[in-house]
């Protein structure tokens, strides 16, 4: 049995994992895919106190040694389910059960996914969720990016100085992103925008090879590409826990700034939870407050 | 097992000569997505006693690189009987490595 189960290994669970190994705890922390979580999708971060500039990879792999050193158990699994059996609660994974005192949900949010189909099975085949992860794989190529906020605006700009050519897809005519971010796109030459337009079809072989763009007349393009780059916004990972654990109605676990959900012993930290800023500090300061509440409410068991 | 870290030298026994099925994981010191595919290779490494996982170099060893054409990396290739089997580039979940394993 552990003490403390922390699920998702970005910057909130990481943090709490630091805090509670260093108030001598065990703990596991259990993760779906790789450390870091979604800060791994921006090459670099200018808004963390001390580190003036960071890239996401940077900060994620410093937080995840840091946890390490200190003696958390990382371990890749996803969790698919919660128990509560008061003073025990177990994890469930598809290979393990894991047993603690208390558990820490730290599972951030995810993409949200254009739902067309074939868009799953050519993840990695020229579908890609992250720019800065896969951007190397297309120098020289033709390459689409969907979407209109921030994250979309700062992916077609880092694609543009790899990739032959970048169309970047939105649905409106104008950006929500940061100003000087659209005006450094437009200065861009390889950069073109495709407005009131909406991404309808995948065309596939082994890999991407083209997609179908509908606009808002209705008028349908083919667009020859190697990649489309998908940044439609976020959405909180919190179905698995639905069951036990009250979330609002956008999906976010209700709980304020003392961590607590709904369940005596299980506490949430990071971008999964009800709150107003989902940063990287906001995340951080959260798997402290989880952390240091877990470890009280396990030192009340005894 | 841990994670072998392996030379042009030793590709050959290691390698084409396993009788085990391996999985070599080309990657760099200054690739971010490698660094953090490493420790799920590690996990893959220390619970399979059916598969071997080495570490390939690709700066130190560009010979290897080129010749099994590893031009974007993270890049896992699965050799078996001395052959490629199968590859998966970029940075995958556990499954979809241990599906290397599984599929081929
Ligand atoms: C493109 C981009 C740029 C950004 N830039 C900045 C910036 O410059 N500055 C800043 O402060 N913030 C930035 N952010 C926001 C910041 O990344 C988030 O606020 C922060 O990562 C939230 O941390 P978290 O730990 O709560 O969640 P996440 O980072 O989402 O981590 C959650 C982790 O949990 C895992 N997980 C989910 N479900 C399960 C499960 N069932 N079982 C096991 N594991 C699971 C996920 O795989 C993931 O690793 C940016 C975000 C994006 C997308």
């Amino acid at each position: 049995m552990f003490d403390i189960i922390i699920i998702g290994a970005g910057p909130a669970g990481l943090t709490a994992a630091i805090y509670a190994r260093r108030a001598a705890k065990s703990v596991l922390v259990l993760e779906a895919t790789a450390y870091g979580g979604q800060i791994i999708n921006t090459p670099d971060i200018e808004n963390y106190p001390v580190a003036a500039h960071i890239s996401g990879f940077d900060f994620a792999t410093k937080v995840y040694e840091q946890a390490k050193a200190l003696g958390a158990e990382i371990v890749f699994e996803k969790a698919v389910e919660i128990e509560d059996h008061g003073t025990e609660k177990a994890v469930i994974t598809a290979k393990n059960r894991y047993i603690g005192k208390a558990l820490i949900l730290a599972t951030g949010s995810e993409n949200r996914k254009l739902g067309l189909e074939k868009e799953d099975s050519l993840v990695g085949r020229g579908v890609s969720y992250c720019a800065t992860c896969d951007g190397a794989f297309y120098r020289g190529k033709k390459v689409a990016v969907v979407g209109g906020g921030n994250t979309a605006l700062e992916d077609a700009l880092y694609l543009a100085d790899l990739a032959e050519s970048v169309t970047l897809i939105h649905r409106r005519d104008s950006f929500r992103g940061e100003e000087g971010t659209v005006a450094r796109l437009k200065e861009k030459p390889n950069i073109h925008f495709m407005y009131n337009s909406n991404v309808t079809k995948l065309l596939a072989e082994k890999r991407l090879t083209a997609i179908e763009v509908t606009d808002r007349n209705g008028a349908v393009t083919e667009l020859a590409v190697d990649g489309l780059f998908i940044a439609v916004g976020r959405i909180p990972e919190n179905q698995n826990f639905a069951a036990l654990i009250r979330l609002d109605e956008a999906g976010y676990i209700q709980a304020g700034e003392n961590c607590h959900t709904n369940l005596p012993g299980i506490f949430t930290a990071g971008d999964n939870r009800t709150k107003e800023v989902r940063q990287l500090v906001t995340a951080t300061a959260d798997g402290a407050v989880a952390a240091t509440e877990a470890v009280k409410y396990i030192a009340a068991l005894s | 097992m841990a994670i072998i870290p392996v030379t042009y030298e030793h590709f050959e026994e290691e390698v084409l000569k396993s009788d085990l099925p391996v999985l070599a994981d080309f990657n760099a010191d200054w690739c971010g997505p490698c660094r953090m595919l490493a420790p799920i290779l590690e996990q893959i490494a220390e619970e399979r006693s059916d598969c071997k996982v080495v570490s390939i170099n690709v700066d130190d060893e560009s010979e290897l690189a080129e010749q099994f054409e590893v031009s974007s990396i993270p890049c896992v290739v699965l050799f078996k009987g001395g052959k490629e089997a199968a590859r998966s580039v970029g940075l995958r979940p556990k499954e979809a490595l241990e599906g290397l394993l599984g599929e081929n």
